[in-house]
């Protein structure tokens, strides 16, 4: 969604008022620092802006991020200024939410896949895994199934998987993973909410 | 939370006890300060280490962890020989005047029906006495020694300020100091919230704790008011939604209960679930569970779930009565080697689980693990980490990248249960994808197979409704959120016989509350609670950016959408009198105005409870009706006790003969080693976060700019103990508990003051939890070394914030 004109100028008021101040010295690399801002004020007056919510704790902080349309890319994030919560302010994590993006070099980009016995990674592509994993799965339930418990009550369930998440996902995800485990019959079913 | 975080800033006296906000919650102090800058509000921090909330705070008070039932407990003592409650709240809208039965007694630490051999309680004398029409008999002058009141004036009369100062470590002069201030809003025209966070849910009696402060704010006229209620700060960005959801054992989306073994109908299942009222007073909400649940049946299996095969109940799995399967269960079986494969989704349990060296050997012992997350972590690489040799360890491992957060479209809950719409900002890196993604992917896979090759009980993997897929194959994530929101399955119309309305949907259209939900099969409802998130013609709620608040509250009741039924407060209606005036009219949160209620989304249309005719009481979603000073729905007693920690500095609980919760689990195992009273481990030992790293630290580990603010493990130690032991600020240091240790620099600090306990000098330290071999190489490994399995009786939240430790020189 793209946030109002009106909301954006106010943002980008506030941060030219503390360039200015932060400009007055005779130092050059606060004029240096105040030039790159400029072009990040301006980069960011003529990019798309998207609004999202911050991953972190659960106060639901509303965030900007500045979409080059060019290349599609994210080049900044900061606080929403328009929602009600957080009115543009955010913590430290918060503030440093653009280091989650790609530019950070430890973002997992690759399927990865250890043998058994192994000492390394392999890289692999997403068909190979999924059929593997379907097919661990599948045997793993089929051999663990438990249809009568200890008193021959019909239980149907599987006590051989287990699956654990998660609270920083989004909540069409966490439905789709809870009906999941219940059709594959799974009852070790846990994630952060109780840790 | 009852209330949301920006009603924060409605409060007259804040109570901070089990949270660090300023650090955790930064932007939700902004409004713990703004209620001081706005309405002069005392700021009240009860923590056993001074903090940055402390030096916010108008005072900080340090108790012993693990004693917050006694301090608590001390304050309903207070505000009851003080007759600080408000009288005409707990009198009307809670059970003080129900008569409890004849056969409940409480003696020596435990309550009637105890089993020591099973650590479990029959419930079966926990019971309110009922007049011949099956109503609770009540006394109405609340002076019946068996009613609820002075049951409960009785049991608490024991936490006396000595008794409590001795327990708790905190001086007479600071309990009477908070009691008296915070019972101070037991009136009509002020109001005291509470905040809490993981440090109340993470003990034996966690969920106790949070109880007697429910009580607390009951007995004050607290709750259901602008400024009131007791407030979770939770510190996951979708917790309340994948809590919605209930990713969890022991409950289906909307809080259903998942079933057990001995309800193997669909019929008894309803029968056990849908509790039953006799009194025309109370609404009942819950006797709405059938439409419910059927339509919960109707979204997971479709066209699949039909009348004549119970909806497809019997391929759900079954619990066994009474057992648990939590995460603690879960690495006791894989530590046994009986669960072969695991799926662990944007989570880390071999840094964020107690007793990390079972947990990491019971990884060791899996067939597969399947990994979903956006970096590396200690849990995926657990057969390289520390003393492990890969070549002994026969896993397989998938890690599956995944999209971050802004990388795709979706909704988030806020713990003031506002369910917040993110927009996708722009692809993810390489070959990641969202886990909704991977999720379909999987599952679908897995479907195939078993259509091809047929298996054990295919049934509910066959009929799994699994379209969740736009015409590239790719997640659609509002096909979900309007499974989730629920539909008409065919043309209905919905009659209101009070309004004489009549309303007309196609089959296929939204269903735009859940009032509107069936029972018979005609809608579907993936959660229940949910249900109003879209508008019948398809407007998404969750999107919503108004900033409107036309009760000058706060509530903006046009941004986004807050479940239930967009209400912002719950129990609201207990923000006014039998009449439905305002108790409060400078915050008026809600009024009847006669014909209707004006302010906040009500809790249910019905008048006040003045009229006897049509007129409901406030709390809908208990069975009778009105807050619970009496609960009988807990594990551990309906009325809240001080049990010591499983591993605390005392041999003898200085209340009773019941040293330890009676209710809680005891796991045994080679690995489960606990040192109590042990002059081997004579410090009290608690952990927590910082500012600039997330939980496990799993995501902001790998973050430069965090990570060089807080770059590795620390243990604060007070200068009083660091003094005796020779230990000098930065130097390195052990820390040891029964179970496993970690070493870490030593930061000595006035922070941790050490505390009188039963006349004994006790120092507690502290460690943050967010570190782990992987990354980076020298930051110190798992905090959870320390930590015991145990938990919570009633939930199992692990006992992280009191166990005992040693400290040396390294």
């Amino acid at each position: 969604m793209e946030i109002t004109r009106r909301g954006f100028l106010t943002m980008s008021g506030a941060i030219g008022s503390g360039i200015a101040l932060s400009s007055l010295g005779i130092n050059l690399k606060p004029t240096r620092a105040y030039a790159d801002e400029l072009n990040k004020a301006n980069k960011i007056k003529s990019a798309k802006q998207v609004s999202t919510v911050c991953c972190y704790c659960s106060v639901g902080c509303g965030l900007i991020c500045s979409v080059d349309k060019m290349t599609g890319k994210i080049f900044n994030i900061e606080g929403d200024a328009d929602h009600p919560i957080n009115e543009g302010s955010l913590c430290a994590k918060g503030a440093g939410f653009f280091d989650l993006t790609e530019a950070n070099k430890y973002r997992l980009k690759k399927v990865q896949y250890r043998a058994p016995m192994s000492d390394k990674w392999e890289e692999k592509d997403w068909d190979w895994a999924v059929n593997r994993i379907a097919r661990l799965v599948k045997d793993t339930r089929d051999k663990g199934f438990v249809m009568q418990n200890s008193k021959g009550e019909l239980v149907n369930r599987c006590e051989s998987i287990g699956h654990l998440g998660s609270s920083n996902v989004d909540n069409e995800e966490c439905w789709l993973m809870s009906v999941k485990a219940r059709a594959l019959g799974l009852v070790y079913i846990d994630h952060q909410a109780r840790v | 939370m009852t209330n949301h975080y920006i009603d924060l800033k409605n409060s007259d006296v804040i109570l901070i006890m089990g949270s660090n906000a300023a650090e955790h919650h930064p932007i939700a102090f902004k409004w713990i300060l703004r209620a001081k800058e706005q309405n002069g509000a005392r700021l009240i921090h009860v923590d056993p280490r001074y903090t940055r909330t402390s030096a916010r705070c108008d005072y900080h008070v340090p108790l012993r962890s693990g004693t917050d039932i006694a301090f608590l407990g001390g304050m309903i003592n207070y505000i009851l020989e003080n007759n600080k409650y408000f009288k005409d709240y707990v009198l009307n809208y809670t059970n003080a005047s129900f008569i409890v039965g004849k056969n409940f007694y409480f003696k020596d630490g435990l309550f009637s029906g105890y089993d020591p051999a099973k650590r479990k309680y029959s419930k079966d004398t926990w019971a309110l006495e009922k007049d011949g029409r099956g109503i609770p008999r009540r006394d109405m002058t609340l002076s019946d020694p068996r009613c609820v009141f002075q049951m409960l004036k009785k049991h608490f009369s024991r936490y006396t300020l000595d008794k409590v100062s001795s327990i708790t470590g905190v001086s007479k002069e600071d309990l009477t100091k908070v009691y008296a201030e915070y019972s101070a809003t037991g009136v009509k025209d002020k109001a005291g919230t509470e905040c809490y966070a993981l440090g109340w849910t993470h003990h034996t009696t966690g969920s106790q704790i949070i109880r007697t402060m429910a009580i607390i704010q009951l007995l004050l006229g607290n709750m259901g008011i602008a400024g009131g209620g007791v407030n979770a700060l939770r510190g996951e960005p979708n917790v309340q939604g994948s809590t919605d959801h209930c990713i969890l054992y022991g409950n289906l989306p909307g809080y259903l209960k998942m079933p057990v073994a001995s309800l193997d109908t669909l019929e008894k299942y309803l029968k056990k679930c849908t509790p039953v009222s006799n009194d025309p007073q109370s609404a009942n909400y819950y006797q709405n569970y059938p439409k419910f649940f059927v339509s919960f049946l109707k979204s997971m299996f479709g066209d699949k779930a039909t009348k004549e095969n119970g909806f497809g109940y019997s391929w759900l799995p079954k619990m066994d009565d009474g057992a648990a399967y939590s995460l603690m269960h879960l690495f006791e079986k894989m530590y046994e080697g009986r669960v072969k494969g695991l799926f662990a989704v944007g989570t880390d349990p071999a840094v964020s689980s107690p007793n990390t060296a079972k947990v990491r050997k019971a990884l060791e012992k899996l067939d597969w693990l399947v990994g979903e997350n956006i970096f590396d972590n200690e849990t995926y690489c657990f057969w390289k980490g520390p003393g492990v040799d890969p070549k002994q360890v026969k896993t397989e491992v998938f890690l599956l990248p995944a999209s971050a957060s802004m990388e795709k479209e979706g909704s988030q809950s806020n713990s003031g249960r506002w369910v917040q719409w993110k927009y996708k900002a722009a692809d993810a890196p390489g070959d990641a994808i969202p886990v909704g993604e991977i999720t379909i992917k999987i599952m679908q896979a897995v479907k195939e197979l078993y259509a091809k090759e047929g298996g054990v009980q295919p049934a509910p993997i066959l009929n799994l409704k699994w379209d969740y897929t736009d015409a590239k194959g790719r997640f659609d994530v509002l096909k979900v959120s309007k499974q989730i929101n629920g539909h008409f399955l065919k043309d209905t119309v919905i009659e209101d016989k009070d309004k004489k309305t009549r309303t007309e949907f196609k089959k296929g259209q939204l269903v735009p509350t859940f009032g509107m939900l069936h029972a018979d099969g005609s809608t579907s409802g993936g959660n229940w609670i949910m249900a109003g998130s879209f508008s019948a013609t398809g407007e998404n709620k969750m999107t919503r950016r108004g900033k409107d608040d036309p009760t000058g509250l706060g509530l903006y009741p046009n941004w986004s959408y807050a479940w239930p039924v967009n209400r912002r407060i719950i129990y609201n209606r207990a923000s006014c009198d039998i009449h439905g005036k305002p108790y409060n009219p400078k915050r008026k949160l809600l009024e009847w105005t006669g014909d209707k209620w004006v302010g906040d989304v009500p809790d249910g249309p019905w008048p006040p409870m003045a009229d006897r005719a049509k007129g409901k009481y406030p709390f809908i979603m208990k069975q009778d009706g009105l807050g619970a000073l009496f609960g009988p729905g807990m594990t551990e007693g309906p009325f809240p006790e001080h049990y010591e920690p499983l591993e605390g500095p005392l041999a003898k609980n200085p209340l009773s003969s019941q040293l330890i919760n009676p209710a809680v689990e005891i796991f045994k195992n080679d690995m489960n080693k606990v040192a109590s009273a042990d002059e081997k481990f004579p410090y009290v030992c608690t952990t927590y976060s910082c500012t600039e790293h997330w939980c496990s630290g799993a995501l902001t580990r790998w973050q430069l700019w965090l990570l060089e603010m807080q770059p590795e493990l620390y243990v604060e130690i007070g200068d009083k103990l660091a003094q005796e032991k020779g230990i000098r600020n930065g130097e390195k240091v052990k820390v040891q508990s029964a179970r496993g240790e970690v070493e870490c620099v030593a930061m000595v600090t006035k922070r941790f003051r050490p505390f009188t306990i039963e006349g004994k000098t006790v120092h507690q330290v502290g460690l943050p939890f967010n570190y782990g071999w992987l990354f980076p190489k020298d930051g110190g490994d798992s905090t959870n070394f320390l930590t015991p399995t145990v938990g919570d009786a009633n939930t199992f939240c692990p006992e992280y914030k009191a166990f005992m430790v040693n400290v040396k020189k390294a």
